[in-house]
């Protein structure tokens, strides 16, 4: 055992500071550890939104040394405790109280992206028949466990407050995983282009670089749908190709 | 209990609780894009010493019109203005900057190494206004495929460069002898590299199958879907390796026909 700091975020939506608590930490021990440990022996009041404690549930996301994290997921062994650890609550929302936000703009945003319409059943008894090939990619969005940390480190929405035109990185993998499902059947690259923003994205791959999920979020997810955008509304070359085609 | 003297406003430029060196890979890429573009730039404005034997500089071919053997049309044509500087290299070199300039890798890091648009993950910015990729100017990059297309044959191009490099000039009797050169073996080097690169672009990548709900029903596309994906996996490190094999490849060339290095004939 030996102390560590941890320089805690206290205050709600009115405002607060940073305040620091030492504790004794131990070999094993994730950030969350300690937050109940001062919890239980310091700040009684310390206000923390937590679940699982296994990474799968989203809830713990916070800041931690300046990075969105998962505070169940992130070992001390892997931060510099000879200096006081900083714990903020994500930046991108409003804050709550302490190291709690509020992220239900998240869950209007979902409510504005059309849902899955699956095509006719293909056998007569109302089941379908998808090929593994197809349904392997976007296996990997249905990892994603709605912490929110992809949405906090955008910088679309972290630091330029587009929140009205951009629906964010967890979107577009919300958006991927339908768009690109094989049975589904509904057009959703009007909307990405126009009222959800995908355009605004600038690739700097920092939601990728903090999903607890490791899903590749730019690469598999966002960067196909800009493609199907250009092939919708900007490779006038490849519409003509298509047209004469058939 | 001690309180610390910080607050949870929206930084300002620079500013974050990151404690690692989160400034170092944006000045990476600063620097390396930094040296290309100076070298690249002033490479191609020389006009000379892109050729030497039966080699050619990448910055150099095709080279449509110039005074080299490897020219396709001839020497400098007679409508080119009189007071414009004239160099092989200009007239071509725009494909491959497009390319890269609008390659989805290039994007996010020179948005981060020279707008600081953000300057890294996390980090407080200069400006608040913000218009990204979703209108004028920036839109223009949803052109990068076009540019593909255009990097694909310069590929080809390039490879027969490669051909054409294996064969030398014997001083003694004037004929044609097969051959390989250290040289060779750079420009050979150079279109493995950019053929990488080239090959994992995520254009590629959508236009082989990415476009597809049901890959399954094109079995012809999924091998190269497969190819690509993999190859796109690694898009960064290809994205870089070509750059600097592409900048050596002139080098090597370039200081061959300046007689300060000498090629090793390996056959």
């Amino acid at each position: 055992m030996k102390p560590a700091t941890f320089r805690i975020w206290r205050g709600d939506s009115q405002g607060g500071e940073f305040r620091d608590y030492t504790t004794e930490v131990a070999e094993g021990m994730v950030v969350l550890d300690a937050v109940h440990q001062i919890q239980a022996t310091q700040a009684n009041d310390l206000a923390c939104r937590w679940n699982c404690k296994a990474g799968k549930c989203g809830s713990c996301s916070a800041e931690v040394n300046g990075m969105p994290r998962l505070l169940c997921m992130t070992r001390l062994h892997d931060l510099p405790i000879d200096k006081p650890v900083t714990i903020e609550p994500m930046r991108t929302f409003p804050s709550l109280k302490d190291l709690v936000t509020d992220v239900s703009w998240n869950f209007r945003v979902k409510k504005k992206i059309k849902k899955f319409k699956p095509r006719p059943p293909d056998a007569p008894d109302g089941t379908w028949r998808m090929a593994q090939a197809d349904i392997d990619r976007v296996q990997e969005f249905r990892k994603c466990i709605e912490c929110y940390l992809c949405q906090d480190v955008c910088h679309v929405l972290r630091d330029h407050g587009k929140q009205d035109a951009f629906i964010g990185p967890r979107f577009f993998i919300y958006t991927a995983a339908l768009e690109m499902h094989p049975l589904d059947t509904e057009d959703r690259l009007g909307e990405l282009q126009q009222t959800h923003g995908i355009g605004y994205c600038n690739i700097t791959k920092c939601c990728t670089k903090v999903c607890p999920e490791s899903i590749t979020i730019t690469d598999n997810a966002i960067i196909p749908l800009k493609e199907r955008v250009v092939d919708e509304f900007y490779d006038p070359l490849g519409k003509l190709w298509k047209k004469l085609r058939g | 209990m001690a309180y610390a003297n910080v607050s949870l406003k929206p930084p300002s430029f620079g500013e974050t609780m990151r404690s690692d060196a989160w400034w170092a890979q944006p000045a990476l890429v600063f620097l390396g894009l930094s040296a290309f573009i100076v070298y690249s730039t002033w490479a191609a404005f020389q006009g000379e010493h892109y050729h030497f034997g039966p080699y050619l500089s990448p910055f150099y071919s095709p080279e449509l019109w110039g005074s080299s053997p490897h020219s396709l049309l001839g020497p400098k044509p007679g409508w080119w203005p009189d007071w414009a500087p004239f160099s092989p290299a200009l007239l071509i070199l725009w494909a491959p900057a497009g390319f890269r300039l609008s390659c989805y890798y290039y994007r996010g890091a020179y948005y981060k190494a020279f707008w600081a648009d953000p300057p890294s993950c996390a980090v407080g910015e200069p400006r608040k206004s913000y218009l990204g990729e979703h209108s004028f100017p920036l839109i223009l990059q949803n052109a990068h495929r076009y540019f593909l297309y255009l990097a694909l044959l310069f590929l080809l191009l390039l490879a027969h460069d490669v051909w054409k490099s294996l064969w030398f000039d014997d001083p003694a009797t004037g004929a044609v002898k097969f051959g390989v050169g250290v040289g060779t073996l750079v420009l050979a080097l150079n279109v493995v590299l950019l053929s990488g690169y080239a090959f994992g672009c995520h254009s590629l990548r959508h236009l082989l199958g990415g476009f597809r709900d049901q890959l399954s029903q094109s079995p012809a596309a999924l091998k190269p879907y497969a190819c690509v994906s993999c190859l796109n996996r690694r898009h960064m490190l290809w994205a870089w390796m070509s750059l600097f094999s592409v900048m050596f490849s002139d080098v090597y060339v370039r200081l061959c026909s300046m007689g300060i290095w000498r090629d090793l004939r390996l056959i």
